[in-house]
């Protein structure tokens, strides 16, 4: 039973860990500017496109990792001054357009240079090798990605905890306005946020494409999606929540993929339900409980308005 | 002795650990102008939010024309943090929501002008009339409401005739000079045909002579629509001159009640705004 | 400046709105004629068949985000209701065999008359926002938009699984339902007697959005805009908040559910897998374009957005050459780059979009002393 349930509890923990990267992104962004960065999980597919075509030129891959993660961040950050930055003084539902407009601009751009063709992420030594667990055969990455997730998102608590940016990133996300009033350079914060996300993100994608390893323009929607509904699952402007709710989303997601196969061997079912095409509706059935019962997810505080 | 309009027992507010209203007892009866004020952040507008349906009460009970709008004890979490007094002594939950109580009579105008910023003054106040509409969905999406529809647009008209705004009704609201902006937002209140009237700060902004002017105003629409009137407020020349009655808040505690000659002379009150004196 | 006429009358029938209507009037009338005389496969006969249940959808989603302030994302799962709905319902019974041929010819067994079908499309529509409103109206607007963006992919998922495709015909598509085509009349050997196909989705579109702009113009669209102004106030002048977002919800569902039953008979065939969270976006868009809060914005914006991708810009596909020297860029896609640049531009420099919020009359109406008119900040 246990062999059963196993390889899909490794592939939960794996994209957990990928989701959760992304997740970052979306739950740091929302804290400071109360926006929904639509466009995130574009940037995680744009990282993808980038280091299928960076690998493809020639570049050696010591090299490449890092240019496609610098890159990325610079993604991020140009997306913010150009797309976000000029409406942050707008009513929430422009800001939130213009981001639901680059995501559709990353995705044409890409359909664009690809031609809607599948393109083949580049195998990466190590990581891509076979492992075996027990009686399940995985892939190394299935194993480095929990851990190297816990330890970025350890490096960035004790950043957000013990540096003067992380200092200035919680006021800004308690406060903005008198944040700014105490002096603080409110767009370097913003800057420093979505550069962080972003770099997150193209880690992630490094990640998540060793696994799945096509890439086309709609790849980052699902994903995105989902990395979301875990941050606000977690409680959203929270990190660890992000990263609890994460791992949660994609474990399940992915027992629910083998559930019909569980069941069988389990001796609970004669035949296939059908409730692996279930799988992604589940996230979005999480999204709508918590949204009723705790709107403030798992780790989040509530917010009185005053009138 | 007048009937009782508006009535509050023991209402406390609690935020978290903030106590924003403390055991709070209050009585506005028919035909009174009754003023409540206190220095900043004494909880005033918390009162009148808990009064209008806003907030929910942690602990206490509304009742407007003996009709229980608010009551509640602490529930939750909130039973260990409670701070309040006379815990547990409203079992029952009620909690109208604020369209219901504008519809039992009771309007409000708002510290931080609310108006609505996209629609001409004209509409604004018509939009008031929509909770008394006796037309349906269906009949009024259809335009089969001609008459109702008529009716209430000239009744619009009469009210911005009466509070002197016909010259701008076209304009959108936010265009307005700030002290026409707050007539127009008590004139939507008086849309809505309330018979009890709350003014939030309604002279904030305003000169010595536009508070005059408001003094002689709210006399005025007192008297013509017959109103009941509880007040906030911080010039103390208004609340001198034009309430029957005040209360006085301090750190979300009354502290004092009395005729404004009462109030005046109160030490407690002196001491709440002017501090102690040094000796 | 006094007016001479004061604002009892509800309704302006000054000179614009009668320029307004005559305009209107040509426009149907130009849109019977030209199918009768011009080739039937024409390009520009998609663009108003697809244009004209495009603006219907356009103006549903107006109603809910830009007169009511709810930002929702849900369009595309209603209109796929609508859609299903209506296939279901309208496939000839002789027909349902070869189309569900996996499930034994499917559960219905009847078959219903267009207009019933179209109505009933709505209602189904409007019947699933009413549940999914009830929990989820209540959110602020950043979560209801992911909320409504969810539900919308639990209904796509759900039209898919097979287990129900005796009804759905689970990840097969639908067809053989009544579609534009039909409404031609024909003699005994087939040929067009007179063209209908693209007058019908006028007429249908032009019927549910003039009843959508006696709605906005009504009582209950002054409390949705007061609703979207400022929902504390609104509530404090007596508009109950939970019932009017629900009608304002269910209303704009019921014609994304039209608008559905409009876009199968249109596209010939359903299934439930194109309706994705990208053809929310673009009714999103569009709207944004037309102007959020302007009926007419919202319609000549989505006749311009389909004009666009399915016609005019075309040629960006396409590779061209200017003698021997091939022109860089133009290939399989740069039509979309262009669009999504066009749509960024929109939504950073020109926030009202086309019209703001004014309506076609105000175009013709001489400038009022209304301080910032259609200049409401979008």
């Amino acid at each position: 039973m246990f062999d059963t349930v196993l390889p899909y509890l490794l592939s939960g923990i794996s994209v957990g860990g990928q989701y959760a990267l992304i997740a970052i992104g979306y739950t740091m962004v929302y804290g400071i500017l109360r926006l929904i960065n639509f466009a995130h999980g574009d940037v995680f597919m744009v990282a993808g496109i980038l280091m299928v075509y960076i690998s493809a030129s020639g570049i050696p891959l010591y090299l490449s990792i890092p240019l496609v993660l610098i890159i990325t961040a610079g993604v991020g950050f140009a997306i913010e001054r150009v797309a976000y930055k000029p409406l942050r003084s707008a009513p929430r539902m422009s800001i939130m357009i213009s981001a639901i407009g680059v995501s559709y601009t990353l995705q044409n751009l890409v359909l664009y240079v690809t031609g809607g063709l599948n393109q083949f992420y580049p195998s990466i030594p190590f990581i891509s090798q076979s492992v075996t667990i027990g009686a399940t055969s995985t892939r190394m990455v299935t194993l480095i990605t929990p851990v190297l997730t816990l330890v970025l998102v350890i490096a960035l608590v004790l950043l957000i905890n013990h540096t003067k940016i992380g200092m200035a990133m919680r006021a800004v996300s308690k406060d903005f306005e008198t944040s700014r009033l105490m002096g603080i350079k409110i767009d370097n914060v913003i800057t420093v946020t979505f550069v962080i996300g972003s770099f997150l993100a193209g880690v992630g994608s490094i990640l998540y494409f060793t696994n799945y390893s096509t890439v086309i323009q709609t790849s980052g929607a699902m994903p995105g999606l989902k990395a979301f509904v875990a941050a606000v699952f977690g409680g959203i402007g929270s990190v660890p929540g992000a990263v609890v709710g994460a791992f949660i989303i994609g474990i399940c997601e992915n027992l629910l993929k083998g559930m019909d196969t569980i069941l069988i061997k389990a001796g609970l079912s004669k035949s296939m339900l059908g409730i692996t095409t279930f799988s992604d509706a589940f996230t979005f059935a999480l999204l709508i409980v918590i949204l009723i019962v705790k709107p403030t997810g798992l780790f989040g505080e509530k917010q009185t308005e005053k009138v | 002795m007048s009937e009782n309009v508006l009535h509050l027992e023991n209402v406390t507010m609690q935020f978290g650990g903030v106590v924003a209203a403390n055991d709070v007892c209050l009585d506005v009866n028919e035909g009174e102008i009754v003023a409540l004020i206190g220095p900043n952040g004494a909880g005033k507008t918390t009162v009148f939010n808990v009064i209008t349906g806003v907030y929910p009460p942690t602990n206490g009970r509304v009742t407007l024309r003996g009709k229980v709008i608010a009551e509640d004890q602490p529930r939750g979490k909130m039973r260990k943090l409670y701070a309040g007094g006379h815990a547990y002594e409203y079992p029952h939950t009620v909690n109208q929501t604020p369209d219901r109580i504008t519809k039992l009579g009771m309007a409000r105008t708002f510290q931080n002008i609310r108006l609505f910023k996209s629609m001409t003054v004209f509409e604004n106040v018509l939009v008031a009339k929509h909770m008394n509409m006796k037309a349906g969905f269906f009949r009024t999406a259809l335009h089969l409401n001609g008459a109702e529809e008529r009716r209430m647009r000239e009744d619009t008209l009469k009210l911005l005739e009466i509070l002197d705004l016909t010259d701008v009704k076209d304009e959108i609201a936010t265009a307005l000079p700030y002290g026409k902006q707050r007539r127009l937002e008590i004139a939507r209140a008086l849309s809505t045909n309330p018979s009890m009237l709350l003014l939030d700060e309604p002279a904030a902004g305003m000169n010595p002579q536009e508070t005059e002017e408001l003094c002689a105003f709210i006399r005025q629409i007192k008297e013509r629509f017959g109103l009941t009137v509880l007040l906030i407020e911080h010039d103390m020349n208004l609340v001198m001159d034009i309430s029957d009655r005040i209360y006085v808040l301090n750190f979300g505690a009354l502290i004092a009640e009395g005729t404004p000659a009462e109030i005046q002379q109160n030490p407690d009150v002196i001491t709440a705004y002017l501090g102690v004196a040094e000796t | 400046m006094i007016q001479a006429q004061p604002t009892i009358k509800p309704k302006k029938l000054d000179a614009a709105t009668i320029i307004t209507i005559a305009i209107i009037g040509v426009v149907y009338l130009l849109a019977f004629v030209l199918e009768q005389v011009m080739p039937a496969t024409s390009m520009l006969f998609t663009v108003l068949k697809k244009g004209a249940t495009y603006a219907l959808v356009a103006v549903s989603m107006n109603l809910l985000n830009g007169f009511t302030g709810l930002f929702s994302l849900g369009q595309a799962g209603f209109m796929l209701i609508g859609s299903y709905a209506f296939a279901i319902l309208t496939i000839p019974v002789a027909q349902r065999l070869s189309v569900y041929q996996y499930y034994d010819g499917g559960l219905v067994q009847f078959s219903l008359p267009w207009l019933v079908a179209i109505v009933l499309a709505g209602l189904f529509a409007a019947l699933f926002a009413f549940l999914i409103g009830l929990p989820v109206l209540r959110l602020k607007s950043d979560y209801l938009a992911i909320a409504t963006l969810g539900f919308a992919e639990i209904i796509r998922a759900i039209f898919q699984w097979d287990k129900i495709g005796t009804l759905t015909n689970g990840s097969n598509l639908l067809r053989l339902f009544p579609t534009f085509a039909d409404f031609n009349v024909r003699d005994e050997s087939g040929q067009v007697l007179v063209y209908w196909s693209t007058f019908v989705p006028f007429v249908i579109a032009g019927v549910c959005i003039a009843f959508i702009l006696m709605l906005i113009n009504s009582s209950y669209g002054r409390a949705f805009k007061a609703i979207r102004d400022d929902e504390t106030a609104a509530e404090a002048m007596g508009i109950n908040l939970a019932k009017h977002k629900m009608i304002a919800f269910c209303t704009s569902s019921f014609f994304a559910g039209v608008g559905g039953a409009m876009l199968a008979m249109y596209a010939n065939s359903v299934q439930a897998k194109s309706f994705t969270t990208a053809m929310t976006y673009e009714i999103l868009l569009i709207v944004v374009i037309g102007g959020i809060g302007s009926v007419t914005g919202s319609v000549m914006s989505a006749f311009l957005f389909v004009a666009s991708s399915e016609w005019w810009l075309r040629f960006l596909d396409q590779e061209q050459m200017i003698g021997a020297w091939k022109v860089p860029l133009l290939r399989n896609g740069f039509r979309l780059v262009v669009f999504s640049l066009i749509i960024m531009a929109v939504v950073l420099f020109f926030r009202q979009g086309i019209m703001g919020s004014r309506e076609l009359p105000d175009l013709f109406r001489k400038r009022h002393k209304l301080a910032g008119k259609g200049a409401r900040k979008a």
